[in-house]
């Protein structure tokens, strides 16, 4: 598939929008849900060491 | 390595860590050849134009939701039937990974729709089941954060998934039970597949590199969770001594 320029490339035949409508969508909740998984993993490092040893 | 060993949460964590980046750079790796098929060899479809390269996320989405929910389901079963913490944690933690899957089915098929059909929703089958698939997905999240006792919650989440899995081979199978908008089956084990061999290929690369996504995200969510409810154990406080620069 040859779309010759980037123009065409982002039109997508007229349907510009639906396709990348479609992507920005899922890669954007594709980018955050790891990063918010990462960082809850992070903080409950954190929060293990925030309770005193010897509360039991 | 055995079943039995798997299910020791430290050890678990420990292998689960090893995973991770190796998972992350099968999918950054086949996302990047997946696309690239998909917007560069691919060829324009003769009926619906370029619309349909929405395809190459659409049906990894939808199978990789549906499978998912198994997945959580059949952990969440064994957690409950034999007091397997672990299995319960990655119950938990395949549940918002797989809601994300489901949503992005019906969104990027809502963008797919509009162009072909002229809607963005209608109340057909296969829509109406998937979008009852992302509720019972936020259902069992919802339930399970709703009850303290961590054990009852695993115990009433797993009743809510397990119930809940008939629905699954009800999307599946929706195209053919009821004459819906959604068009058949383009893939399947028992049929050559309808579409062209790049295409196919493309998507069945995708496929996988969600597959790669849903275990890089899911192992990491699960070795929070055993942080989180193991915070007491002594393996987790020398363990966040040593990643943690105090």
């Amino acid at each position: 598939m040859n779309w010759g320029n980037l123009d065409n490339f982002m039109h997508m035949g007229g349907n510009g929008l639906y396709v990348w409508g479609s992507y920005a969508v899922a890669g954007l909740l594709m980018l955050v849900e790891p990063l918010l998984a990462a960082r809850r993993r992070r903080q409950a490092l954190r929060d293990t060491l925030d309770v005193p040893q010897d509360n039991e | 390595m055995s079943f039995y060993t798997l299910s020791s949460p430290p050890r678990f964590y420990a292998l689960a860590g090893t995973l991770v980046p190796l998972c992350w750079v099968v999918c950054l790796l086949l996302t990047a050849i997946g696309l690239y098929m998909g917007f560069f060899v691919a060829p324009t479809d003769a009926t619906q134009g370029e619309v349909y390269r929405v395809i190459f996320i659409h049906v990894p989405a939808a199978w990789m939701a549906m499978w998912l929910y198994l997945v959580m389901a059949f952990w969440a079963a064994i957690g409950w039937a034999f007091k397997a913490r672990l299995a319960s944690m990655v119950a938990r933690a395949v549940a918002p990974t797989g809601a994300i899957f489901a949503f992005i089915a019906l969104w990027t098929g809502a963008f797919w729709g509009k162009p072909t059909w002229g809607a963005w929703w209608v109340w057909d089958a296969r829509l109406t089941s998937t979008l009852i698939l992302l509720f019972l997905y936020l259902g069992y999240i919802a339930l399970v954060e709703a009850i303290d006792d961590p054990r009852r919650a695993d115990q009433a989440g797993a009743l809510l998934a397990v119930v809940g899995a008939v629905n699954v081979p009800i999307i599946y199978f929706s195209v053919k039970w009821w004459n819906t908008l959604h068009q058949g089956a383009s893939v399947s084990v028992t049929s050559a597949p309808k579409m062209a061999q790049t295409m196919l290929t493309a998507m069945l690369i995708m496929t996988i590199a969600f597959w790669a996504y849903a275990f890089a995200v899911t192992f990491t969510r699960t070795r929070a969770i055993i942080l989180e409810r193991e915070r007491d154990a002594g393996w987790v406080k020398q363990l966040a001594g040593k990643e943690l620069p105090t």
